[in-house]
């Protein structure tokens, strides 16, 4: 009767809790850093080596260190702002675009607003930020709302807009005089800069204190309840007399706005100027790392930590070892593919044909 | 003869510590009906599921015709001729009765032959079927129908089937009841879970009873009572009595009027009805499933509009009002729904934050106070005697009667003066439904006006002070429980007026 049984097949199990489930996400990392040996390995590099180096490489030096914390920060405040979509189950794939629209609400001020008090600059330019991330995330929110729309989808076609819209300033009103011929954005006056603080742009402070109010806003406060509902079932939430719409346009602005901030942080801080690529992918990678992090804006940032560790080492490896940057994302890939896959064997296990058992 | 299945000692564990089975001994021949009873949590089941290919022991034997096997997906379970009708339909909507049916047969049959293959099989055990109705178009009953015969047509001899008579009406539970007896005859094996005791003592040949993952016993069905099946399942004495206290029906708390609610796809769910909610009465609503209940509960609570009519408060409509404006009228309303993990509760979130579902609102400040629900939910889990780890436990890990117990039990908390319940005991255990029939008494006791949605005629009868049947979104007749017969008010199920399903 086993004939057609096939070798291998799937068993559904009692979910795994605690620290059962610790323990596989750090086998799978073990295990992709194994896999990820082999393919070093077959490149022809010592894989010991090549690790030792990718953590000497985002640690050895101040400047190093410092290099690692400025990858680190526009993931960590990102990933914030898709966390706060996510726990409503909005599936906003569009932090690109509110980046680039907090980065450019911010740069106005930067731009033309250059001579008033820096602290009321930096002050304004924060606010522009988070208003104009914040606005770009409700227009999904809204249609959404309005007309039953897919906001995975227009999330996303709105990060090319925003790009586009950046552009055209780029070329046109706001393009640089001094820089003959060439387009692009002046560089801001050293007035609309972020003051650096332990040798970064102040920034990470944002960061941190950004993770603790999204923390504290989810966990303790009404709306992250409400948040927390909606995202579980609407049904419920209708029971409960939650004003869906009235959750859903605020979680949405608001889960923009953390997402601009990162857009003004990085224009005022890193770039000090406005390009096309201020996002740079960070807002699809803060996805996977909100998702790896389980949306604990904590765990997340442990994990955007890793992944900056990861980047910024990989760039040393390329520089020593001539290894193309692509083999680093290929190893970012290994990870991921372990730690998304491991989740598997949180409900489901494999069995053996004929496999008997536990006695 | 073996046999049909013979499980020894079946074991199984859940993550180290949960004793799903604890050496269940259970055996089942040709030609015989098994009825498999047990409180939730008993680990119905789990074993049924071994028996299906879904799950694989940690320990013991399965013996299917004498030989022993190890069932290793539900592909293997069909090889044996096991076949598991569940109560959540699995079928097809979109597709026809006979693409369900042919649905995971390897082979391919001519229409015409495939017709006359299934116009014989139900002959043979007196069911009747369209094979190119589609199930979308079905009536519940007919889906079952459909189940059975997928089972049959793949050729099982050896039926499970899963509380299938939670849906159907006295009526067609009797046929239902037909077919699986003629099935016998043929010599096929068949097991019932149910929880309706009445149900095991016409339908079974033997009972087998597990409670708490082991197996207790294994009784004859004529040699024994409802008591001593009680007795068994839960493992002492229990009062059998559905109590029916007699209170001063004082006022009317709501006066529905003229009400037609439609449903989402635009078909009328309640079409112009009127009656009276009254304090101190448990108001019965009796129906087939889908009959508008849910639709009527939804609009008195205030989650669905109305198209026409009214729902008189003191002479004041309410409604069309938000759920927060009711409660601010003074009318306290609390709704169990019938989908409790899906509308009541929030599967994922602990007791606490559960609790607080519709009170969250009542603190002062922009920051959640748990502490009234924390000690609202520690008294609930004592009072009610809540199984639970702690209070911190998601309500997706409680078994189904405390899942309705974290329910009922807030909604009672905030003490209201018109309570809906819909489907309060569905699912649940003799011990948890006597438990939630005597909570609605005091509530009746308390001038609540309850409305108690059902299914299980026996107990509406034995329950209610009234009973209002629906059929077709329309009341055929609100009658007196004691005056009228089961089968008179199964009759006004299915469409028949009050006047002529008396005669």
């Amino acid at each position: 009767m086993n004939k057609r049984e096939p070798l291998i097949r799937v068993v559904g199990r009692a979910e795994r809790v605690g620290k059962q489930r610790v323990l596989l996400t750090v086998g799978a990392i073990v295990l992709a850093l194994a896999f990820g040996a082999v393919f070093l390995l077959i490149m022809g590099y010592n894989p010991l080596q090549v690790y030792a180096t990718i953590l000497s490489g985002a640690f050895r030096s101040k400047l190093a260190r410092e290099g690692t914390v400025k990858v680190m920060i526009p993931l960590v405040i990102s990933t914030l702002g898709v966390t706060l979509a996510f726990k409503m189950r909005f599936w906003n794939i569009g932090a690109e675009g509110q980046i680039i629209m907090g980065a450019a609400f911010a740069s106005y001020f930067a731009l033309y607003c250059a001579h008033w008090n820096h602290w009321v600059l930096i002050l304004v330019m924060f606010l522009a930020g988070a208003i104009g991330g914040g606005l770009w995330g409700l227009i999904a929110a809204a249609f959404k709302i309005r007309w039953g729309t897919n906001e995975t989808l227009l999330t996303l076609m709105m990060n090319y807009i925003a790009q586009h819209i950046v552009s055209y300033l780029r070329d046109g009103p706001w393009k640089d005089p001094e820089a003959a011929g060439f387009s692009k954005i002046a560089r801001f006056d050293s007035n609309a800069a972020l003051d650096k603080v332990l040798g970064v742009h102040f920034g990470w402070i944002i960061a941190i204190v950004l993770a603790v109010i999204v923390f504290v806003y989810l966990k303790y406060t009404k709306q992250g309840y409400e948040i927390a509902v909606v995202g579980e079932s609407h049904e419920t939430a209708r029971y409960a007399g939650m004003n869906i719409k009235k959750i859903t346009l605020r979680t949405m602005f608001l889960s923009g706005a953390v997402c601009g901030i990162c857009g003004m942080v990085q224009a005022t801080g890193a770039d000090v100027t406005l390009t096309t690529n201020v996002a740079g992918g960070v807002g699809f990678t803060a996805i996977i790392i909100a998702w790896l992090g389980n949306l604990n804006p904590f765990i997340s940032m442990g994990i955007a930590g890793a992944f900056s560790i990861l980047e910024k080492g990989s760039t040393v490896v390329q520089s020593s070892y001539g290894l193309s940057a692509d083999c680093a994302d290929v190893l970012q890939g290994i990870v991921l593919f372990f730690v998304v896959a491991s989740e598997f064997f949180v409900r489901y296990r494999f069995v053996l044909r004929n496999h008997k058992e536990a006695k | 003869m073996p046999y049909a299945i013979e499980c020894k000692k079946i074991t199984k564990i859940f993550g180290n510590t949960v004793i799903a089975n604890d050496e269940i001994e259970l055996n089942l021949a040709y030609g015989e009906i098994l009825a498999l009873l047990g409180e939730n949590g008993s680990g119905k089941t789990t074993l049924m599921n071994m028996l299906s290919g879904i799950y694989h022991p940690d320990k013991g034997e399965i013996f299917v015709d004498g030989k022993q096997v190890s069932i290793n997906s539900p592909a293997d379970a069909k090889a044996l001729g096991i076949g598991m009708i569940h109560q959540h339909f699995k079928l097809v909507e979109s597709f026809t009765a006979g693409d369900n049916i042919l649905l995971g047969q390897d082979k391919k049959v001519k229409k015409s032959v495939f017709e006359a293959e299934i116009k014989k099989m139900c002959d043979e055990i007196g069911l009747s079927i369209d094979p190119n109705k589609r199930v979308s178009d079905m009536s519940v009953s007919e889906k079952q129908t459909t189940e059975i015969l997928k089972v049959l047509y793949s050729g099982a001899k050896i039926l499970i089937l899963d509380e299938p008579t939670a849906v159907l009406t006295p009526q067609e539970i009797e046929k239902l009841f037909d077919i699986l007896r003629k099935m016998k005859e043929q010599g096929c094996a068949i097991i019932i879970i149910t929880h309706k005791l009445q149900e095991v003592l016409s339908i079974s040949d033997r009972v087998t009873l597990l409670r708490k993952g082991k197996s207790v016993g294994t009784v004859i069905t004529k040699e024994t009572t409802p008591q001593q099946l009680t007795e068994l399942i839960v493992g002492h004495a229990v009062e059998l009595k559905i109590e029916r206290p007699e209170v001063e029906h004082s006022e009317t708390m709501l006066k529905i009027v003229d009400l037609t609610v439609k449903k989402s796809d635009g078909g009328l769910a309640i079409n112009d009805i009127s009656f009276e909610l009254n304090r101190g009465e448990i108001l019965g609503v009796a129906g087939i499933a889908g009959s508008g209940q849910k639709e009527l509960c939804e609009c008195i609570a205030g989650l669905l509009p109305a198209s026409h009519g009214a729902i008189l408060y003191k002479k004041e409509n309410i409604l069309g009002k938000e759920p927060l404006e009711i409660t601010q009228r003074g009318i306290s309303m609390s709704f169990v729904p019938e989908d409790r993990l899906g509308m009541g509760l929030v599967p994922s979130m602990d007791l606490v934050d559960n609790v607080m579902l519709k009170s969250y609102r009542n603190s002062d400040g922009i920051f959640v106070d748990k502490k009234p629900s924390t000690e609202l939910a520690e008294k609930m889990v004592e009072e009610l005697s809540i199984v639970t780890p702690n209070i911190s436990t998601p309500v997706r890990r409680l078994s189904g009667g405390n899942v309705q117990k974290v329910l009922l039990g807030r909604e009672i908390a905030s003490e209201p003066n018109v309570l809906i319940t819909a489907y309060p005991v569905r699912g649940l255990d003799i011990n948890s439904s006597y438990m939630i029939y005597s909570l609605l008494n005091e509530q009746k006791k308390k001038g609540v006006a309850v409305m108690f949605i059902g299914e299980d005629l026996d107990v509406l009868c034995a329950l209610c002070d009234r009973v209002m049947v629906l059929c077709h979104g329309e009341i055929t007749g609100i009658v007196d429980p004691r005056q009228v017969k089961k089968e008179q008010i199964g009759l006004m199920m299915t469409g028949m007026k009050y006047e002529e399903a008396v005669k």
